[in-house]
């Protein structure tokens, strides 16, 4: 058969109206809304009228002597889960792409936590760690530690949180580096074999070859993270008090009083701070990506 | 492509279609005479056994007339879910939820069925009409009783220590000393359900009318506020002085609503500060127990005050959206409900945790003791309604204000000053003259 | 991690990881489990303990009877849910992803970029409840399923970009040359080869779909379009849980995702290789 075409020709065959079902969907459901939110913001709105009110909401919003806790939180929460998942899911997944005994099974272990409902593990993670009857205090209390107010100390509950989001959220991490780690060629190994010990493999192939997962990663669970709410919602409702709240809670409780105004500026303000935050790493994280 | 996996993908493409399909084909049903079936929101829990006891002895007399009940969630929630769908015009036949405060948010002018000129109006008694009325409308028939707001405390803790019911605060702290001596709770505190740490501040509101007989007024007008009056300040003053004396059980901040009644009804706590529906609740878990439960009210500054808060019942309502025959059919059931047989059926299925406040309606014989406290103050003029049914301004994160104090997050002045800025804001959403 | 030699050391380390891995990640579910199994009265102890009589059966019966067989339409609901909208989520993302990748000019740049953000930006509620009400599909179960296709777009139009950078032009050109057009090109060529990516975005996004509890609480209310995890809510209220049937029913709602868990198990972790997951 004759070769038809030159590279023009070629690109015809990449149709921009393959761009029309997601883009349609996407603007009518998702940026529509979006945008009518801005200008919702700008008013005072009841479930029957809105009000034009200027930047009166966003006045409010940062005005409010209890969103500092919530700012604090959120970055805490963010910082911590990414951190977290990060620094523990990589040795669980160069663990279970070893040849340790059991493998597969620990592999659904790990990823199971991810297919149960958050609201599901809220509630039972909530019972366990019950000041009183739950099972974390009764394991601390047998080996003779002093029982911990996992949730209802206002110092604590926050980090209580964070280490079941962790908990839920690991499997992903863990399949992402297990991924990565797959992926590397077996040469890399091979060179490094005869210098022998476990940890320069660790630190000398591994570690550089699983920076795109790394990257992934920490990005996708500090958006996750700044954006978290199910979870916080289930077990603390942003308490004791508000020693728990992260902003997408601030923003829920003001549109559950009806504060709609108000809370969708909440929303265009978490919305500028998580791209801030974001894209500035994520273009970082491209500029350092390498090719296996 | 594998032909299996372009086949899985057809079928796959063929679901999803059909699925639209299936739902855009089903529209409406249109109106028919004849059978009529009522959709009926209401809170899951005691409600919704309450609203099926009720509809089902209504369909048993009329079986033209079926319910489908929907369930929503309780507290906020619910609020929510209750105001977004009257918003959209998409709320069922029939809903029931709060009267006082949380009604006036609905704007019900405009979304409800103004019912003041029923007959079946006649018999709902005018305090209780005042609590669902905005202009000259009124739009709730009233749905189980009157509950009083204060202490719920148990008679056998107080016969083994020799306690006597207290009528000043400093009495109420007294015989807490002796009961924590004692190795007892004084006073149960379940902030895992936080909406159960606001009865300190909002039981609290005869003390405050008894000290400033203006305050609910001045208070809508934007002139008297929390902060500066130490009247109403008083509630945060005591949450904090419970958690400074160490009257509230170890796990408080987490405990729920059902492990309060637990302690209450088994004597491990003497005192929860709660709403008398509670007897609901406890005489159905612990019905060998809940004559031991007696009611009194919060105790203030002086003994010779004395008086309980009462909250007004809430109320079944229908939505503009509900015409023609349904609506026919819910004022029909609406009738039924304050007819005597609805209190009747009411008084069968339930233990009243207060009065009626229906014309006529007798409470049952064998009423339980809480209740009988809770009438003896009403029937001794020595009653008040709570602050949210006097006036429409209610800050929506009153719990969590008292949640930080009583935690020890948080002191009782800055939380009467940040709940004021909370109230501004409820007044400026309700466009209130004056804010 | 010295693979097979069984040493004393290496059967105590493969020990220790068992004992930590159960503890972790078995403990919980154990928990959920003995839960389900007891009575009322007991459950609210909320102790860790075997049951006294084992009421699993009858605590599932309840679940799945309660309200006519509520939990019947409610699973069938999600499943119709997760089915229509991670079918169409994985053709417009994967179409998408296919020329933009390919292109990868100033359009296509700009058009992930606004996708991209849709992975950020929480989704605002009011106004979308109006939107679906001037389109007259509040309350119906496709209104719902363009909301999820939309909201997951953005996570499976990432996945699926990577994806293609690792499929060579040349299957194209091929094609091209063979005298296909560009939806056989699509259909025939490029979808096959994004199966690895297509496993990934249809374990994650039909999990989160079907367990998703806030969406169809606003933009789905009604009874007869009750979801599965709304029927967690008949069992919690602000005044009384009932503890061991909330576990059955938690039992009950984790069959589905469990089961897309196990179908896919294989292929999920070969899906996220050759970085197919990047941000």
């Amino acid at each position: 058969m004759k070769k038809r075409g030159s590279k023009t020709a070629l690109t015809m065959s990449y149709p921009n109206w393959f761009y029309l079902p997601a883009v349609i969907t996407f603007a009518i459901f998702f940026i529509w809304p979006t945008l009518s939110a801005f200008y919702y913001s700008l008013t005072r709105w009841t479930i029957f009228n809105a009000t034009f009110i200027g930047i009166e909401n966003y006045v409010q919003f940062l005005s409010d002597p209890m969103l500092s806790i919530g700012l604090k939180n959120t970055f805490i929460y963010g910082i911590l889960t990414s951190g977290l998942k990060t620094i523990l899911a990589l040795p669980l997944a160069v663990l279970l792409t070893s040849g340790i005994r059991f493998k597969g099974f620990y592999r659904s272990l790990v990823f199971f936590p991810v297919l149960v409902s958050t609201i599901a593990v809220g509630i039972t993670f909530s019972i366990l760690m019950q000041p009183n009857q739950g099972l974390f205090n009764v394991i601390l209390a047998s080996v003779g530690l002093p029982r911990v107010d996992w949730l209802g100390n206002p110092k604590l509950a926050l980090f209580s949180v964070i280490f079941v989001d962790v908990w839920k959220g690991i499997g992903i991490a863990t399949v992402i580096f297990m991924a990565g780690i797959l992926a590397i060629p077996q040469d890399y190994f091979d060179a490094v074999k005869l210098e022998g010990g476990f940890y320069i493999k660790f630190r000398h192939v591994i570690i550089p070859l699983v920076r795109n997962s790394t990257f992934t990663v920490i990005l996708l669970s500090f958006i996750g993270g700044l954006r978290t709410f199910d979870l916080i919602w289930a077990m603390t409702g942003g308490g004791p008090g508000f020693a728990s709240d992260v902003l997408t809670s601030i923003i829920y409780k003001q549109y559950q009083a009806g504060f709609y105004g108000l809370s969708t500026a909440g929303n265009v303000i978490l919305f500028f701070m998580v791209t801030l935050l974001v894209f500035p790493l994520r273009s970082f994280f491209n500029s350092k990506e390498i090719e296996v | 492509m594998k032909k299996t996996g372009l086949f899985a993908l057809a079928l796959m493409v063929l679901l999803a279609l059909s699925t639209v399909l299936y739902s855009a084909g089903k529209e409406e049903a249109v109106e028919a005479e004849g059978p009529v079936t009522l959709t009926y929101l209401v809170a899951s829990g005691t409600d919704s056994t309450q609203a099926q006891v009720m509809t089902d002895a209504y369909t048993a007399m009329n079986p033209d007339v079926t319910f489908e009940i929907e369930l929503r969630p309780g507290g906020t929630d619910g609020d929510n879910v209750v105001k977004t769908r009257l918003a959209t015009g998409e709320m069922t036949d029939i809903f029931y939820y709060n009267a006082g405060s949380l009604l006036v948010a609905l704007n019900p002018g405009e979304t409800l069925v103004d019912i003041a000129d029923e007959p079946f109006m006649d018999v709902v008694d005018d305090a209780f009409k005042m609590t669902v009325a905005k202009d000259d409308g009124v739009f709730g028939i009233p749905n189980q009783t009157a509950m009083g707001g204060g202490i719920l405390y148990n008679k056998k803790v107080y016969a083994d220590l020799g306690l006597k019911v207290p009528k000043s605060w400093a009495e109420f702290a007294a015989n807490n000393e002796k009961i924590k001596a004692a190795g007892l709770t004084p006073v149960i505190a379940t902030y895992g359900d936080s909406w159960t740490s606001q009865l300190f501040v909002l039981a609290d509101y005869y003390n405050v009318q008894a000290e400033e007989p203006n305050f609910a007024a001045d208070y809508t007008a934007n002139k008297a506020k929390y902060a500066n009056t130490p009247a109403a300040r008083a509630g945060f003053d005591h949450l904090k002085e419970g958690f400074d004396k160490g009257w509230y059980q170890s796990g408080f901040a987490t405990a729920k609503y059902n492990q309060g009644l637990e302690m209450l009804a088994t004597g491990q706590g003497a005192h929860y500060p709660m709403l008398s529906f509670a007897l609901t609740a406890i005489k159905e878990n612990w019905p060998e127990e809940v004559e031991n439960i007696g009611f009194f009210a919060q105790p203030g500054n002086s003994a010779s005050k004395n008086g309980a808060t009462i909250w007004m019942l809430s109320a079944n309502y229908i939505p503009k959206t509900t015409t023609g025959a349904k609506l026919k059919a819910a004022k029909d059931f609406f009738a039924f409900v304050v007819s005597p047989e609805g209190i009747a059926t009411m008084n069968a299925g339930f233990p009243p945790s207060g009065p009626y406040l229906v014309k006529g309606a007798e409470l049952p014989a064998d009423v339980l003791p809480a209740v009988n406290d809770i009438s003896s103050y009403i029937d001794s003029g020595n009653s008040a309604p709570a602050l949210e049914f006097l006036s429409p301004v209610k800050g929506p994160r009153l719990e969590q204000f008292c949640v930080a104090v009583g935690t020890g997050q948080m002191s009782p002045e800055d939380a009467a000053a940040n709940y004021d800025k909370d109230v501004a804001n409820q007044a400026k959403q309700l466009g209130l003259a004056g804010w | 991690m010295t693979g097979k030699k069984k040493s004393p050391s290496a059967i105590a380390a493969n020990t220790i990881v068992f004992l930590l891995m159960i503890a972790v990640f078995v403990l919980p579910f154990l928990y959920i489990i003995l839960m389900a199994c007891k009575s009322a009265k007991e459950s609210a102890l909320m102790r860790f303990s075997l049951p006294e009589t084992n009421l699993l059966f009858q605590n599932l019966g309840h679940v799945i009877t309660f309200r006519d067989f509520e939990m019947f339409r409610a699973l069938l609901n999600s499943t119709m849910l997760t089915v229509g909208a991670v079918t169409l989520v994985v053709i417009f993302g994967a179409l998408f992803a296919f020329v933009a990748q390919r292109k990868n000019d100033r359009l296509a740049i700009i058009m992930m970029g606004l996708l991209v953000a849709g992975l950020m930006i929480p989704p605002s509620v009011v106004p979308t409840v109006s939107l679906l009400r001037t389109l007259g599909i509040y309350k119906t179960l496709h209104g719902m399923i363009l909301i999820d296709v939309a909201l997951f777009l953005p996570f499976a139009t990432m996945i699926f970009r990577t994806a293609m950078t690792g499929i060579p032009r040349d299957l194209d050109e091929a094609a091209y040359i063979d005298g296909a057009g560009p939806l056989p090109i699509f259909f025939r060529v490029i979808l096959p080869l994004l199966k690895p990516a297509i496993v990934t975005v249809v374990v994650t996004s039909s999990v989160n779909i079907f367990n998703d509890f806030v969406g169809p609480l606003y933009f789905l209310p009604g009874a007869k379009n009750v979801t599965a995890p709304l029927t967690l809510y008949n069992y919690i209220s602000q005044f009384k849980t009932e503890w061991n049937l909330l576990f059955a029913n938690v039992l009950v709602v984790s069959v589905i995702p469990l089961l897309i868990f196990i179908f896919f198990q294989r292929q999920l972790v070969s899906g996220m290789m050759g970085g197919a997951v990047k941000g």
